[in-house]
């Protein structure tokens, strides 16, 4: 079971980690990108130069080609897949419980960097954007996509899901714990 | 329980009551049926069920309608100019309208015929013939726009065209006048066994569509009107109307009215590709264009062609017969079993039909009439199917339902009348407002005709419409055929005079049409695929502006250096990958047409400034919501100036 915990995360190179979808009357076919452990994609052709496209008017950045992390969290997985797999092979069930916590603590830091991220590219709007739109309250209008769920920006509506990678991540760290939990029972039972 | 018998008892009084007053409502409002509003309402966002083609006739362009809603999408420009797409003034698609004479921008377009797989329409080209100089075009119906056009030598007045056989191996140009072969200067007055009708066979490669005059028979000079291929049992033959069998040369309304019967020319075309196949016929000098546009380098070429190869009938025995057929017919039409081969005798009480069983008895058996320069003429009684007796005055044009059931336009009576095949018996008349040219039902000249709808296409309208002064619009008009009787739903203007048109169920067709073009498969020799590419290049006086455009801007936007006497040519490409975000752009002065662009489309206008100054250019097409901003100019300095040649976006 800790075998298959320690593997599942690596489905993160096969399938995508989260999308998002952009929503407008003017597109009946929604825009949309996925991003995966190692790149962003297109949902459908060209979208991801089109949501650039539209995000222009109101001084988003163009999202890049390449950021850092496709390199740090490829790494980050196969790290963590490694020493999963070695705990799994040597380790005791209490090792599977660092490794549970490992694997959340890495998850979280995933999460709150794609928030930062995330947070940044709808905030740091370049000063002479075209158009320029205020909060009630005075402030500048964030175009920040949401985290997780659905939200309306201006014409458009926003969708944040996670995607097969992320679910699999998931219950690959599920299963570290449940792996651990029945390692926990039967050594109970032995000693019992 | 009881209650709901009750409410049954009482929805079946309800319902008798409405289809009483539904017949009621028939009877006292004409042709009109009641619900005819529903019937062909396509509620806004969806989609038609048919595609018709409809051609321009004088127009010299296709129109694109969808069915039954009657709703204009598009105006395919073919042998016309046509400003608004840049179609024949931009450099890409000029050479699209050369010819033999040089440059023509404007032809007649009669006949379009979409291409077919065994007998069945496959959606994939649509061709329709040029009239005036004789060509032959082919819209290509993943673009929707014309991709090649070649001229047909030794041919005047291309009417008997562009039809198709089963398989799409030929499309098929008949000449309407009868000319010298080759052309010479000689007394009109002798006309008679010398002028001569050229019936051309076009192959059509199966993989890109491309054309090339296979052979051309060289017919008696008589007028060869319309045509349609056999199918099933009678493919491999083409059949040809003819009037002018009196080889009249002035005064035809009554000269060439004088034979009781004209003929149905049938033709075997398999038997005449074997014989030149096999090295037959001549190659004779001849001198016409060939134009073909590329979709990958969006550029059109245009070559002349030397030669041609002609087959003298008399030279393939076995391969050409006459048909004789009352009187003058227009319309050639050939049922869906390919049996039954209508000659719609326009000036004839009747309507003939003739079978190609027995035709084909007749030549086995070699029954011949006499003959004409050669081609034997066989008995009108030893092909004669049937007649449909006294069916209206004035018959044009039949098409099929596939149910058994033929529809014939009168002309003159302005009337659709349907008859069954094999008892030629008429069931139903609906009139025409007015005067009813040619009709089409979706996939009518084809195995598999789509019998719903009938579009009839009227040449005169008079009050059926707001007045529009002299002019006034020609018209369509739709009728369901679905049941025993015609039902007339729907008028709608059509573009130009349609002289025919050829319809398909739209789901063959929409999902092959391009959404856009892909920049990375851009070819164009002047295009550019990145803004690092934007330039401009002086050549002596030429000077070449590589730009780019996209929302909202064009780059270079400030050009400095031009000067007067300079042929200024702007290769604009547009970046954008997004479906439906063309840009246009125009510049002040320049004596030619906007152009308009598709996302990863290159396109050449030239500008040939006369003044300096410094002169604006902008985008023609609403792009965007900064499509007010999308502008640029261009600094013109005198002919003798050192303005250095710059340019620039954003500085």
């Amino acid at each position: 079971m800790m075998f298959a915990a320690a593997l599942l995360p690596l489905l993160l190179f096969v399938f995508p980690l989260w999308k998002i979808t952009l929503e407008a009357p003017q597109y009946p076919t929604p825009l949309g990108m996925y991003i995966h452990i190692n790149d962003f994609t297109d949902a459908n052709p060209h979208d991801i130069k089109n949501i650039n496209l539209m995000n222009h008017y109101v001084g988003m950045k163009y999202i890049p080609d390449a950021i850092p992390e496709f390199k740090i969290f490829p790494i980050g997985i196969i790290l963590t897949s490694l020493i999963g797999l070695l705990i799994a092979w040597k380790g005791t069930y209490k090792w599977y419980l660092y490794w549970f916590l490992m694997m959340l603590l890495v998850s979280s830091a995933g999460l709150v960097d794609f928030y930062l991220w995330e947070h940044d590219y709808g905030h740091d709007l370049d000063p002479r954007a075209i158009m320029k739109f205020t909060n009630p309250d005075g402030s500048v209008m964030g175009f920040q996509p949401p985290f997780f769920g659905t939200k309306h920006i201006l014409n458009f509506t926003a969708h944040s899901y996670p995607q097969a990678g992320a679910y699999f991540l998931a219950a690959g760290i599920l299963l570290g714990f449940v792996a651990y939990r029945m390692g926990r029972r039967s050594k109970h039972k032995i000693t019992a | 329980m009881t209650r709901f018998k009750y409410t049954i008892a009482t929805f079946l009084v309800a319902s008798l009551f409405f289809v009483r007053c539904g017949e009621g409502g028939q009877g006292s409002n004409g042709a009109l049926t009641s619900n005819a509003a529903e019937r062909v309402y396509v509620a806004p966002g969806e989609h038609d069920e048919f595609y018709a083609f409809i051609s321009g006739g004088f127009s010299g362009q296709l129109s694109v309608y969808g069915l039954p809603s009657g709703r204009l999408f598009k105006v395919i420009p073919v042998f016309s100019q046509d400003a608004e797409k840049a179609y024949g003034y931009n450099e890409e698609t000029r050479p699209m309208l050369n010819t033999s004479h040089g440059f023509i921008p404007w032809d007649d377009s009669h006949h379009p015929d979409i291409s077919q797989t065994a007998g069945e329409l496959d959606g994939r080209w649509v061709f329709i013939n040029g009239n005036n100089t004789p060509r032959i075009a082919k819209v290509d119906l993943s673009l929707f726009e014309t991709t090649e056009i070649i001229e047909v030598p030794n041919s005047a007045g291309n009417h008997s065209s562009a039809f198709v056989t089963e398989n799409t191996e030929y499309v098929v140009a008949g000449t309407r006048f009868s000319v010298p072969i080759p052309q010479r200067d000689m007394p009109i007055s002798e006309y008679k066994g010398n002028f001569k009708g050229a019936l051309t066979f076009i192959s059509v490669d199966p993989e890109d569509g491309g054309m090339d005059i296979k052979f051309q028979l060289i017919m008696p000079g008589f007028d060869y009107d319309l045509s349609h291929p056999g199918r099933g049992k009678s493919h491999g033959w083409f059949f040809f109307t003819t009037y002018n069998t009196e080889e009249a040369n002035s005064l035809l309304e009554v000269n060439a009215s004088q034979n009781d019967k004209d003929f149905i020319a049938a033709v075997n075309w398999k038997k005449i590709e074997e014989y030149v196949n096999n090295g037959g016929g001549t190659l004779m000098p001849a001198n016409y264009a060939h134009n073909v546009y590329d979709e990958s380098t969006q550029m059109a070429t245009s070559t002349m062609k030397k030669e041609v190869r002609v087959v003298n009938p008399a030279d393939v025995p076995g391969a050409v017969f006459l048909l004789p057929t009352p009187k003058s017919p227009h319309g050639c039409d050939v049922d869906p079993s390919g049996e039954y081969i209508v000659g719609n005798g326009k000036l004839s009480a009747d309507l003939t039909v003739h079978s190609f069983t027995r035709m084909l008895e007749a030549i086995e058996n070699e029954k011949y009439d006499g003959d004409a320069y050669g081609i034997p003429i066989l008995s009108f009684e030893d092909v004669l199917a049937g007649t449909v007796s006294q069916p209206g005055l004035g018959p044009l044009h039949t098409e099929f339902d596939g149910e058994g059931n033929a529809y014939t336009t009168f002309f003159i009576s302005s009337e659709v009348v349907k008859w069954k095949l094999g008892t030629w018996e008429v069931v139903d008349r609906q009139p025409c407002f007015y005067s009813v040219g040619h009709l089409m039902i979706p996939g009518g000249n084809s195995r598999k005709p789509f019998g719903k709808y009938v579009v009839a296409m009227n040449k005169i309208t008079k009050d059926r419409y707001l007045p529009t002064g002299p002019e006034v619009t020609q018209s369509a008009q739709l009728y369901d055929i679905s049941g025993d009787k015609m039902e007339l739903l729907l008028d709608f203007p059509t573009v130009g005079e349609p002289h025919y048109a050829a319809g398909i169920a739209a789901d063959i067709v929409k999902a092959r049409s391009k959404k856009i073009f892909e920049l990375k498969d851009n070819k164009h020799p002047y295009g550019v695929s990145t803004d690092a590419d934007v330039r401009v290049e002086r050549d002596g006086k030429d000077v070449h502006i590589y730009m780019t455009t996209i929302r909202s801007h064009f780059n270079p936007d400030n050009i400095e250096g031009v000067k007067v006497g300079d042929k200024v040519y702007f290769h604009v490409t547009n970046m954008e990958q997004d479906y439906d975000v063309p840009h246009g752009i125009s510049m002040i002065g320049a004596n030619t047409s906007e152009l308009l662009i598709m996302p990863g489309q290159t396109e050449t206008f030239v500008w040939e400034p006369k003044q300096p100054g410094v002169w604006p250019f902008y985008c023609t097409d609403f792009c965007s919501a900064l499509h007010q901003e999308m502008q640029g100019y261009v600094r013109v300095s005198p002919a003798n100036s050192n303005t250095e040649l710059t340019w620039s976006l954003g500085e």
